[in-house]
């Protein structure tokens, strides 16, 4: 057991000792290079020997046993630190659930998309909302203008919540909603959907994703100030372990952090501390961690260096479940098994060549399953054009069932545990991430870190460097930087007109002549008094404040009365 | 020695996909711009604003949200009824190739796709703005 006080050096310190170590015993690597490399290499002229990942880890010609020894895994699947898995079975059992992320125009259009996934053996719901329901804002502010239902569907209300889940037996389905600002809002809606569907809250599963600290960090789509925002949580997460057990209220995400340009390591180590972070939120809050770890879920992008991203999901696994053993007392094994969903990556994805992205997706896929995760979002190739097609989606889809069905990667559990390659990425990422855990805590912990741009900047110079690699060519983009061609593939592409904007505008304005507004008006105010005690538990006068009918906006313009809005640090 | 551009760079809407716009910001300012970046979530009325405060050559306008045909238009229009006609607006984002005819007709030029060379869009904003 390590000491807790300098946890973060102390795990540097371990690790790097080993390594020190392993280079004094590897004779039979430094014979093979001076006898057999070595003169290969200068017999046919090649001296590049300029590879390394996303994460500057450099690579070698080759590994072996000797970059492991000391550093070991011997772990078995379903077992601490869980490397190889959190089941000890995995596919064999249940394959991995097949969730494609959906959703645009207006709630009509987004049930009819998520009945047309559910007849095509679709596992699981997974629901993309719009910039202006994102932020908080109702259809018809003049913010929301051009924007309506565009990247997602539009939710203004209560009434639009009971339309997009129309005839989907909430009980029998798991939801996930991409949604964090309002994360509380939108739980609450769909908490009240369900009551009023006779269904019981304790039934409900899914996700809501709630990760605001990512939002700071990367995706950027936020109401309040970081202090607000983690009170609210802090009240999910009360509210959701007492009455909705099966719920899981935050799913701590790295993806938007890739997106934005970071690198693997990055993506890790920065995702990991977000959760440390909600840890520690719901132990102040007088919960005790052991019960509430296994509702903390994860979500992973998945892109294009194969090794290093399936290394980087055996390495979250094991930092987690070490580090809740060793820094957080966690004492149960199910709880110190992380689990995840997985997105194929956005950015990986190109305008030119549209069918190329079918490719890069598959081998993203593929990369996901055989890190073992435990739901797949699978893009689809015309995606960097816009919001997919249904032909585009199916196609998305089937990859996932190629995979599950026809390659047999699914049939033993970490089928690459024990690559010499693969073991040597997990430990290297691993040890990135520690010194990343330090430099957060040096600073005062992630908020302190968001509040000074630090984490923002780390991504913004990541990002800028890999786009110059890509400029001198040092980094391919086939289609894009090699193998281009003037004239580009055609494809259709679905195009979401203003039409949601106005059908969403009118249900709005009916809502608000139909409602009873002294209700409303009481209940928003009740909302307001929650708000600015900070140690009543706001998810109770939400909830009513839905059931009123209040808009989404409504509700959220109480929180930027309170709280006030967040100005971001200079990054630029 | 020619006269430095002073470019302001924004995304005018509830838009923060801002990684490119931020390697944007680096690219030009190493190409020897001064670069005034609006910073999350301005409306179009503030960008022409701010672009007209800080007495601009150019805006370059980017969204990822699929509002570019409403918003890009806009900051024209806020432009113009101030009476400010000699700034050129630079478009980029995710732009479907039949939105980009709409969008030259009001005055919006290059309008680069994902996987444009900085360099194209570096050379495009020397061209409009008449400074090399």
């Amino acid at each position: 057991m390590l000491e807790t006080e300098n946890y973060w050096k102390n795990k540097i310190n371990q690790l790097t000792k080993i390594k020190e170590e392993n280079s004094k015993s590897n004779e039979n690597i430094k014979r093979w290079e001076n006898e057999v490399l070595d003169p290969w290499n200068k017999k046919n002229a090649n001296n590049n020997n300029d590879f390394s990942t996303t994460s500057e880890i450099d690579v070698k010609t080759s590994y072996s046993h000797s970059d492991l020894q000391g550093n070991q895994d011997y772990s078995m699947p379903g077992e601490f630190p869980y490397t190889r898995g959190p089941y000890p079975n995995m596919y064999r059992g249940k394959k991995w659930t097949m969730r494609m992320f959906s959703g645009f125009g207006t709630p009509e259009d987004t049930n009819n998309r998520l009945k047309y996934l559910i007849k095509n053996g679709q596992t699981g719901l997974s629901i993309a909302f719009d910039m202006p329901t994102l932020y908080g804002y109702d259809a018809d502010n003049d913010r929301s203008k051009g924007e309506v239902g565009k990247c997602g569907c539009n939710i203004s209300s209560l009434e639009d919540m009971e339309v997009l889940f129309k005839e989907i037996p909430l009980n029998k389905v798991s939801t996930s909603m991409t949604i964090n600002a309002p994360a509380s809002i939108l739980t609450a809606m769909y908490a009240s959907v369900a009551l009023k569907n006779n269904i019981s809250l304790n039934e409900l599963r899914g996700t809501v994703q709630t990760d605001i600290l990512k939002e700071y960090i990367a995706q950027k789509e936020w109401a309040y100030p970081p202090k607000d925002h983690m009170r609210i949580i802090r009240d999910m997460m009360k509210y959701c372990t007492k009455e909705m057990p099966k719920w899981n209220y935050v799913s701590i995400s790295g993806y938007h952090i890739r997106e934005a340009g970071s690198n693997a390591a990055q993506e890790l180590a920065f995702t990991l501390a977000n959760g440390f972070t909600y840890l520690e939120l719901g132990q102040k809050a007088g919960l005790k961690v052991e019960e509430f770890a296994p509702r903390l879920s994860f979500f992973f992008n998945c892109t294009m260096n194969f090794f290093e991203e399936i290394a980087k999901f055996r390495a979250a696994r094991r930092i987690w479940a070490t580090v809740l053993k060793e820094k957080y007392g966690v004492k149960k094994g199910s709880s110190l098994a992380l689990r995840f969903h997985t997105q194929t990556s956005g950015a990986s994805l190109t305008w030119q060549q549209p069918m190329n992205n079918i490719v890069r997706t598959a081998i993203e896929a593929l990369a996901g399953v055989l890190g073992g995760t435990q739901s797949l979002h699978t893009n689809s190739y015309d995606e960097a054009w816009a919001l997919p097609t249904e032909q585009a989606v199916k196609v998305a889809l089937r990859t996932q069932q190629i995979i599950a069905e026809e390659t047999g990667v699914a049939q033993s559990v970490d089928p690459l545990g024990g690559s010499y390659y693969l073991e040597h990425l997990t430990n290297e990422l691993e040890e990135k991430a520690y010194r990343y855990f330090e430099k957060i805590d040096e600073i005062g912990g992630v908020i302190s870190a968001i509040e000074k741009g630090y984490l923002q900047k780390e991504i913004a110079e990541t990002a800028y460097r890999s786009q110059l690699d890509i400029e001198k060519e040092k980094e391919v983009i086939v289609g894009v930087n090699k193998y281009a061609e003037i004239e580009e593939d055609k494809i259709e592409i679905l195009k979401v007109d203003n039409e949601a904007q106005k059908i969403q505008i009118n249900r709005l304005n009916e809502l608000k002549r139909n409602r009873d507004s002294k209700k409303v008006n009481e209940a928003l105010e009740n909302l307001r008094k929650t708000y600015e005690n900070n140690d009543k538990n706001c998810m109770y006068d939400t909830i009513k404040a839905v059931q009123a009918y209040a808009t989404l906006q409504e509700i959220v313009d109480v929180g930027r009365q309170v709280f006030g809005e967040w100005k971001e640090p200079q990054i630029f | 020695m020619a006269q430095k551009i002073r470019i302001l760079v924004a995304k005018p809407g509830l838009d923060a996909h801002d990684r490119g716009v931020l390697v944007l910001c680096r690219a030009f300012r190493d190409a020897g711009m001064e670069v005034i970046y609006s910073g999350l979530l301005p409306t179009p009325e503030q960008v022409a604003s701010i672009a007209i405060d800080e007495d601009v050559d150019a805006i370059a306008l980017s969204l990822h949200n699929g509002a570019h045909l409403t918003a890009f238009p806009e900051v024209k229009k806020y432009l113009e009824n101030k009476g400010v006609n000699d700034i050129a607006i630079i478009g980029g984002g995710i732009i479907p190739e039949e939105d980009k005819e709409e969008l030259e007709k009001n005055g919006i030029t290059g309008n680069f796709g994902p996987g444009t060379s900085m360099d194209t869009i570096i050379n495009h904003i020397k061209k409009v703005t008449k400074k090399f």
